[in-house]
């Protein structure tokens, strides 16, 4: 079946390779041009690490005269940036943990149950969309003060859990209503309840959409700024970007410093996403088609 | 199914009624918990915003100190408000103009066999996944006087149109947009993308075989079969673009964004309300704030989303 259809597409293709032969070189400038300003500020970021603060001064574009290890050794040998990439990644697995979970379940009802209200209740969560955390973050702080977890991790990792769940539900929802009913049936017919069903089927068959919202999750909530910035006010407690923030005013003369524990804090979301990134666009298909 | 539909329908309804019960108790017990937290840290702190917002508050307490509608009516006549939302407006519609087309562009110029295509797509995502505290810190430090950007403009010859990227007003909400264009591209030419994979290859391999030209394809079958995605995209790029805040508190801090003509609505919340100390009035921002972003996604979803049958976000439901 492949094959026939490859080989049925080759042959109309002969004249189109001339005329792509023509526009590739002009498409791979323009890809080379786009990526190389797409790269720019993060390699600005990871070069300064290795200039000494004169250079920075005089030539902040160019390469350093000799690359200096001693600036990425200073952050790696620091306590508070591993305290700071502990607390994160504490912060963004368990978000992602509940998100993913919570908002699979609530998905799975939502696409396989009919009853009363399910479209009501898909409207609630897509309209959670409309207002992001920004919105919501003065009351919400009030919230998070009432229940005594300000200052505390768990003050972020709950409302981010909340906030993630529209996007969540709005990818999974497709995902899971395009798992064939005769699946179900079979395996309603062999006895297995509805939750079985879900324990047994559904989990392994949403493994692509679940990737792709727990990778969106973890890194919304490893870059997450606003909800710290609000939350957090003890350096131990801080998350990485409040950290480089610290940092950043704390050794405002020491630029080429600066710079350094910042690349090493972007490396494990780049890491990480770079992983994956193949999920993500198939996951977003689906949630586009609709 | 229908093959089956002689036999099934009547075992199917008396099942369904059995389990009605049944049904209710796992429906609650798998929905409950999103329903819990969504609703108690989503919508319920939006509905007390508009309560708190009536208030004359420090955030000590219960509020006592009722003032009615003064807050909103203190928003709506400070001229540093009206500065912010111009902004947001500026930044709303500069991003649609600017986003929209190179990343259709981008997305239109990979969607094919290239070498190195999965590369240019990971490279592409980059600054999407970079936070927006290091993306502010890098461009912050780039764009600052005498900084990278300046000192690559001299050596190229540049050196006459070299400005002040972040202090001179003319100039800072173009800088923004540079960086905010340079953060959000990626990702809109990856839903671009995803969208393009849902085109059937067949329609473009007829037009090509009946003689179209490249650009003839694009602009005749694959822009109008995308025009779902690019609305979706649309949607998020505006809700997006009213609640901007992270790059512009750090690149320009609290204090200054308003005199660079940077403010928005939401530094403008940060810097009047919690960083303040005044929670009734930071409370009646965020409703001003909601108010707006909800306007204008429920125009937009009334007017655009609603052309299609099957893109809408809140019509997925049905």
């Amino acid at each position: 079946m492949a094959t026939t259809k490859t080989a049925a597409k080759r042959k109309p293709l002969v004249s189109w390779v001339e005329g792509r032969r023509f526009v590739n070189p002009i498409i791979y400038l323009i890809a080379i041009v786009v990526v190389a300003a797409n790269l720019a500020p993060a390699a600005f970021i990871i070069v300064g690490g290795f200039k000494s603060n004169s250079e920075m001064t005089v030539d902040p574009a160019g390469l350093p005269g000799e690359w200096r290890w001693s600036n990425y050794l200073y952050v790696l040998q620091s306590s508070s940036f591993w305290q700071q990439m502990g607390n994160s990644l504490f912060v963004a697995v368990i978000t992602t943990f509940g998100v993913v979970s919570l908002g699979l379940m609530a998905s799975f009802v939502l696409a396989r149950y009919r009853f009363r209200g399910s479209n009501a209740l898909y409207s609630l969560f897509a309209a959670g969309l409309m207002f992001p955390l920004t919105v919501a973050i003065t009351p919400l702080y009030t919230l998070v003060k009432t229940l005594g977890l300000v200052n505390n991790l768990w003050g972020i990792i709950i409302p981010q859990i909340a906030f993630g769940l529209p996007m969540t539900i709005i990818i999974l929802v497709p995902f899971l209503r395009a798992i064939p009913r005769e699946i179900e049936e079979a395996a309603l017919v062999d006895g297995c309840s509805r939750l079985g069903f879900f324990w047994q089927m559904v989990l392994r068959l949403s493994v692509p959409g679940v990737i792709t919202v727990g990778i969106m999750t973890f890194v919304n909530s490893w870059n997450s700024y606003m909800l710290p910035l609000f939350i957090l006010m003890d350096e131990e407690n801080f998350t990485v970007p409040l950290g480089v923030q610290s940092f950043h005013s704390a050794y405002s003369q020491d630029t080429a410093m600066v710079l350094a524990y910042t690349s090493l804090s972007m490396l494990p979301a780049l890491i990480f996403f770079s992983l994956f990134e193949r999920r993500i666009v198939g996951g977003l298909t689906g949630a586009v088609k609709g | 199914m229908t093959a089956l539909s002689g036999a099934l329908p009547k075992r199917k309804r008396i099942r369904y009624a059995r389990t009605t019960g049944r049904e209710k108790i796992e429906i609650a017990a798998l929905a409950g918990p999103a329903v819990l937290i969504f609703v108690s840290f989503v919508i319920f702190p939006v509905v007390m915003a508009l309560r708190y917002g009536l208030y004359k508050w420090k955030g000590f307490g219960e509020p006592t100190d009722f003032v009615g509608l003064q807050n909103y009516v203190i928003i709506l006549q400070d001229p540093l408000f009206h500065q912010a939302l111009l902004h947001n407006g500026m930044i709303v519609v500069l991003s649609l103009l600017m986003q929209g087309p190179i990343a259709l562009l981008l997305a239109l110029l990979i969607n094919r066999k290239l070498r190195f295509r999965s590369v240019i797509r990971v490279l592409l995502f980059v600054p999407y996944v970079i936070s927006e505290v290091i993306s502010g810190t890098g461009w912050g430090l780039m764009l600052q006087t005498n900084g990278a950007v300046d000192e690559l403009m001299r050596s190229i010859g540049l050196g006459w149109a070299v400005q002040e990227w972040l202090s001179d007003p003319k100039i800072a909400i173009w800088s923004l947009m540079v960086i905010l264009t340079w953060k959000f591209v990626g990702f809109s030419v990856i839903l671009f993308l995803a969208g393009m994979q849902g085109i059937p290859d067949e329609l473009s391999e007829a037009a090509r075989v009946d003689g179209a030209s490249f650009w003839q394809i694009q602009r005749r079958i694959i822009l109008p079969l995308l025009g779902p995605t690019i609305r979706i995209w649309g949607f998020l790029t505006i809700i997006g673009c009213l609640q901007v805040f992270d790059l512009v508190y750090i690149i320009w801090g609290q204090y200054i964004s308003a005199t660079a003509g940077t403010s928005t609505m939401a530094t403008y919340m940060a810097q009047n309300g919690r960083l303040s100390g005044n929670f009734g009035y930071g409370n009646a921002v965020a409703v001003v704030i909601f108010l707006i972003s909800m306007t204008v996604a429920l125009l937009y979803q009334r007017f655009i989303l609603n052309r299609d049958t099957e893109g809408a976000i809140t019509e997925g439901g049905k």
